[in-house]
């Protein structure tokens, strides 16, 4: 493992220390260690099946409740084991906010989807809650599409908006990590463009994770890549040495598309 | 002619004779109870209750099995409620999916669904000993809501089975708990299936007789405590039919029809509250 440890310039906000992920017999994850950065895009690549999205949701412990499955290993975030049996999960995931392959706004109105994680953690003040709707609205580009319509049922949007939508609630929890399981793989090209936009903005106040099977998308996002293959880490590093110049054979293959 | 098309006409054609002797027989119950009970359908049917000599032919009505009715069934579902949404929220939030428990939780309810009615009278009946009731309204809200719990814990079971559990996902990530989530997202996206969900349980309670026959006894009088006996419309129907009286055993279609009405009204109305409910759902 000692040529992985390449000299990286950042501050680490989530480390994996040997995290190992079985469902049942099967290993999903075999020894991940690795720095994800602090307010940079990190990509996890890799062909179908290779771990990516449970890498991804053993950040925010998503993957507890899966069953059969064992953790082992550690997911340190600024330094705090969040699989230490002492630690809340749900003060664990009001840190990052998630966004899925296919939206899923919550069975309410356009409002209260934003407004949901807010008033679960405690704030029912109408007037801070309007202001943190609007604030989130904009800051997803959705405000000005959706602001005559606030209280209309969030099923009612287009599935681009719905995911902008989506990710408006996240940042409503006010997190500091947004994980994004290939958040534009069902949107059209129109609206996985505005996504990928306002991960670009949003990059200097978060630190952004998202799992990919568009290269090309990660060359357009990424400052740091994740390559996985059947559940080992194969490479990682900043995502330009990687396409350029990558140091695994099979890291250059997929790059290539030889493999996929 | 290729095999495969005489093959498909043949099973289409036993699919439509099939559907079509379901939908005659639907009719023909309807049509005899109409036929054999409108005549004796008057006003005084549904706001009197027997007056003496009723079953031999004389004045009154079964306002008192109406009202009966309505109350027992409608105590026995609201009781039901409250012991169904935790089992099925616990079941499809809470519990490890396709664990043991899950499997026989469910296989337990398809064999309580199964159980007779009348088995469930005899329950109620010596639960009510153990307690010292005597037939009473309550002791048939006991015996109906056992009856009910498996209708309707399997049928909140299999829509609420049906929320996608992305939608449970996108609610955890926000850090929101199980409750939050079961409360706030499953029950709210699973709203109009629950809802059908306790009507059909209303639906199966108000046309039982054999588990209140025991348990919620007869009267003549409208229902006024929960430890007095209190009259049903499935008794009241098995009473009038068994006398001699032709013009009694007209009544009795009265009544079926009546009960039959009862039920299409909460047909209608679950269609109606499934559709306004269904705003907010998620597809």
């Amino acid at each position: 493992m000692n040529d992985l440890e390449i000299n990286m310039d950042f501050r680490t906000h989530i480390r994996t220390d040997q995290l190992s992920v079985h469902y049942g017999k099967d290993a999903a994850l075999k020894n991940i260690s690795v720095d994800i950065p602090e307010k940079k895009i990190t990509a996890i690549i890799g062909p179908s099946g290779c771990g990516k999205t449970t890498l991804l949701k053993s950040f925010n412990r998503l993957i507890d409740p899966i069953d059969g499955t064992k953790v082992t290993g550690k997911v340190l975030v600024h330094g705090e084991d969040i699989y230490d049996q002492k630690v809340d999960v749900t003060s664990i995931r009001k840190k990052m906010g998630l966004l899925s392959q296919r939206p899923y706004p919550l069975p309410m109105s356009i409002y209260d989807n934003i407004a949901y994680g807010p008033r679960i953690h405690g704030i029912k003040n109408k007037t801070k809650l309007d202001e943190l709707v609007e604030r989130y609205l904009k800051l997803s580009s959705l405000w000005s599409e959706v602001k005559d319509r606030l209280h209309e049922p969030a099923s009612k949007l287009s599935i681009g908006q719905q995911q902008r939508l989506c990710l408006a609630r996240g940042l409503a929890v006010e997190p500091e990590i947004i994980l994004g399981d290939e958040p534009t793989s069902a949107l059209d090209p129109n609206s996985s463009q505005r996504i990928e936009q306002r991960f670009l903005e949003l990059k200097n106040q978060y630190t952004i994770v998202i799992v990919t099977h568009i290269l090309r998308q990660a060359k357009r996002l990424a400052d740091y890549l994740i390559f996985l293959y059947l559940g080992e880490l194969i490479e990682y590093g900043p995502a330009e040495e990687i396409f350029e110049n990558p140091k695994k054979e099979m890291t250059r293959e997929y790059i290539k598309g030889i493999i996929s | 002619m290729d095999r495969r098309k005489i093959e498909e006409s043949i099973f289409k054609c036993l699919m439509v004779i099939a559907t079509l002797t379901i939908l005659s027989i639907l009719i023909l119950i309807v049509a005899t109870v109409v036929i054999k009970g409108l005549p004796a359908m008057n006003l005084s049917m549904i706001t009197q209750t027997p007056k003496g000599g009723f079953y031999l032919g004389k004045e009154g009505g079964i306002l008192n099995a109406i009202l009966g009715s309505l109350y027992l069934a409608g105590g026995a579902t609201f009781l039901t409620i409250f012991i169904s949404l935790p089992i099925v929220l616990y079941m499809n939030v809470y519990a490890k999916r396709n664990s043991f428990f899950l499997t026989f939780t469910r296989f337990s309810f398809d064999v309580m669904w199964g159980v007779p009615s009348i088995v469930y009278g005899a329950f109620g009946f010596t639960i009510m000993l153990t307690l010292g009731l005597r037939a009473s309204l309550l002791g048939g809200i006991i015996a109906v809501s056992f009856l009910v719990l498996p209708v309707m814990s399997r049928s909140m079971d299999e829509v609420v089975r049906m929320v996608p559990a992305e939608l449970l996902e996108a609610s955890y990530a926000l850090g929101a708990t199980r409750l939050e989530t079961a409360f706030k997202v499953v029950v709210k996206q699973a709203l109009p299936g629950i809802l059908t969900a306790v009507l059909i349980a209303f639906g199966r309670g108000i046309g039982d007789a054999a588990s209140v026959i025991f348990t919620a006894g007869f009267t003549d009088y409208i229902p006024y405590s929960l430890f007095r006996p209190a009259a049903t419309l499935p008794l009241a129907i098995f009473f009038q039919l068994g006398t001699p009286f032709p013009e009694v055993q007209e009544r009795a279609y009265a009544s079926a029809l009546i009960l039959t009405m009862i039920i299409l009204i909460i047909c209608i109305a679950s269609r109606i509250l499934t559709k306004r409910f269904t705003k907010h759902v998620i597809k």
